[in-house]
């Protein structure tokens, strides 16, 4: 049921999370300036950064997708799209947190990658109703693909946009989200991130793998139907 | 930006991350469930199609 | 490629001329929303970032409506699968469509522009106007090629009312972004171009990325 290489990448990414945990909590400096509510961002910035990168590689593979007309490409652009999108609410919600914490309001506006996010994740959402209200399948996958296609080109232009935009409105010191970090900080990002990363990938192929169960059931309860119409439960 | 109290600031961090946790301990609770299930019903139809055969 | 993108365009624009649905609809709503503007801000007069925000707002709000009738006739009279039966360059549908948007909105702007420097605006355009022009043209591109793009793209789904104007604004924010920014210095009192020229880099660089993407994307799209 599982790939090969899922079991040791599963104990990868557990490792490494608690590695980071650990890092954050007893191993990386307090900030001069916001204290231990700095300590969101090791959370929140990993989480944004592979969020990106998943919406960025469901339009790559949707590309895949589209030349070969493989499905099984489609799928797996679905799943990371899924993914991102998820991790892009958690972008929000801690996002907010960070910004109640750090500045007394539940959001602030000239956050860029906070800003950028909402506007990446109220494109994305509409993935699933344009997905399923196609009802041809083949169809559905395509347009599909070209939308996960049009977004993942649209995400660095708007993040250029909205970081330009915010530069104008309100001028601010970009240190917070890692212009430079001391040594210590910047191990513990760099191992949250990995965390993160892994994470995700192994996520993905785990419900990759629930996607190909499922189907390999319908298979099964199809066959089944052919001999025993009345059998299938 | 004045740095708020660990105790106050605690509350916060501690938010953030437990959001962080719930979202992969829920995602991966409903996958894990979902492949459960449909490994059970894949091995009772397989039986099912051998005892056929 | 060039002469069928023509004769589609024409064809797109003869039906316009003949049944007049978008494009008086388009700038209907555009004049409407500035008076729900005057009474929503209780305002007589704007400018600088509100007059600039209040001009784009609108005018991405009325290409929603452009876009949601670009593939109508397609969608009514089945013209999609005429179309289809002829080897047809994808490429060529969505020039044509994108030029008829593109044309559509400028024939709403002639319009609505004035009509907002007269119901809204508190300095007067005059000395903006030539580079008040390039925007709208940079801009007009890119939602034309964006919205042809998203058309397209919802015309398969029953839920194409719904979807287009959710598809269509967030991919137009970087525009909003590029073509208020550049209009805010045009509108102020001592008014001057100010940046313009990073504006309308960005601006460039977004309707040639959308321009080709949906260029190289489209051949999917409406396939059977």
């Amino acid at each position: 049921m599982y790939s090969k290489g899922f079991k040791p990448l599963a104990a990868a990414s557990a490792v490494t999370l608690s590695a980071s945990l650990i890092l954050v909590f007893f191993y990386a400096p307090l900030d001069a300036d916001q204290g231990f509510v700095q300590k969101i961002f090791y959370v929140h910035v990993p989480m944004a950064i592979v969020a990106l990168c998943g919406f960025v590689a469901g339009g790559v593979m949707a590309i895949r997708h589209l030349r070969s007309g493989d499905p099984s490409w489609d799928l797996r652009s679905y799943v990371a799209i899924h993914m991102s999108i998820i991790l892009g609410l958690g972008v929000l919600v801690t996002g907010s947190i960070w910004a109640r914490a750090s500045w007394g309001h539940w959001w602030v506006w000239d956050e860029p990658v906070l800003v950028s996010f909402l506007v990446v994740f109220l494109l994305y959402c509409v993935y699933y109703p344009l997905r399923f209200s196609i009802e041809d399948p083949e169809r559905q996958a395509r347009y599909s693909s070209v939308f996960a296609i049009t977004a993942g080109a649209f995400v660095p232009l708007n993040f250029v946009a909205v970081r330009l935009a915010e530069a104008y409105t309100h001028p601010r010191v970009l240190s917070q989200t890692g212009g430079s970090l001391p040594g210590e900080m910047r191990l513990t990002f760099l191992v949250s991130l990995a965390a993160m990363a892994l994470l995700f990938v192994t996520l993905w192929k785990l419900e990759l793998t629930a996607k190909h169960a499922a189907m390999e059931l319908k298979r099964l309860r199809r066959r089944l139907a052919d001999r025993q119409p009345a059998a299938v439960a | 930006m004045p740095a708020l109290p660990l105790d106050e600031a605690g509350k916060y961090v501690a938010g953030a991350y437990v959001v962080f946790l719930t979202l992969i301990v829920v995602y991966v609770a409903i996958i894990g469930a979902k492949i459960a299930r449909i490994d059970r019903e894949v091995t009772e139809l397989n039986e099912l199609l051998e005892g056929e055969e | 490629m060039i002469g069928t993108a023509a004769t589609i365009l024409r064809k797109d624009l003869r039906i316009e001329l003949r049944t007049k649905e978008s494009v008086p609809a388009m700038t209907l709503f555009t004049i409407t929303v500035y008076v729900l503007f005057h009474f929503g801000l209780d305002r007589d007069s704007l400018d600088g970032a509100l007059a600039a925000g209040v001009l784009w707002v609108t005018l991405l709000l009325a290409s929603v409506i452009g876009v949601s009738r670009l593939y109508a006739s397609e969608r009514e009279q089945g013209g999609v699968d005429a179309l289809l039966l002829a080897p047809v360059d994808r490429t060529a549908l969505f020039l044509a469509k994108a030029g008829a948007l593109l044309l559509f909105l400028v024939a709403v702007e002639l319009v609505a522009v004035p009509a907002f420097a007269i119901l809204l605006l508190g300095p007067g355009l005059g000395g903006a106007l030539p580079e008040l022009l390039a925007i709208l043209v940079l801009g007009n591109v890119g939602v034309a090629a964006v919205g042809a793009l998203v058309g397209a793209l919802a015309a398969e789904t029953h839920a194409r009312e719904l979807i287009t104007p959710l598809l269509l604004l967030p991919l137009l924010v970087p525009l909003l972004i590029s073509c208020a920014q550049a209009t805010e210095p045009l509108m102020r009192q001592d008014q001057g171009p100010e940046d313009l020229g990073r504006w309308l880099g960005l601006l460039t660089l977004y309707d040639v990325v959308f321009v080709l993407l949906s260029v190289a994307v489209f051949d999917y799209l409406l396939e059977d």
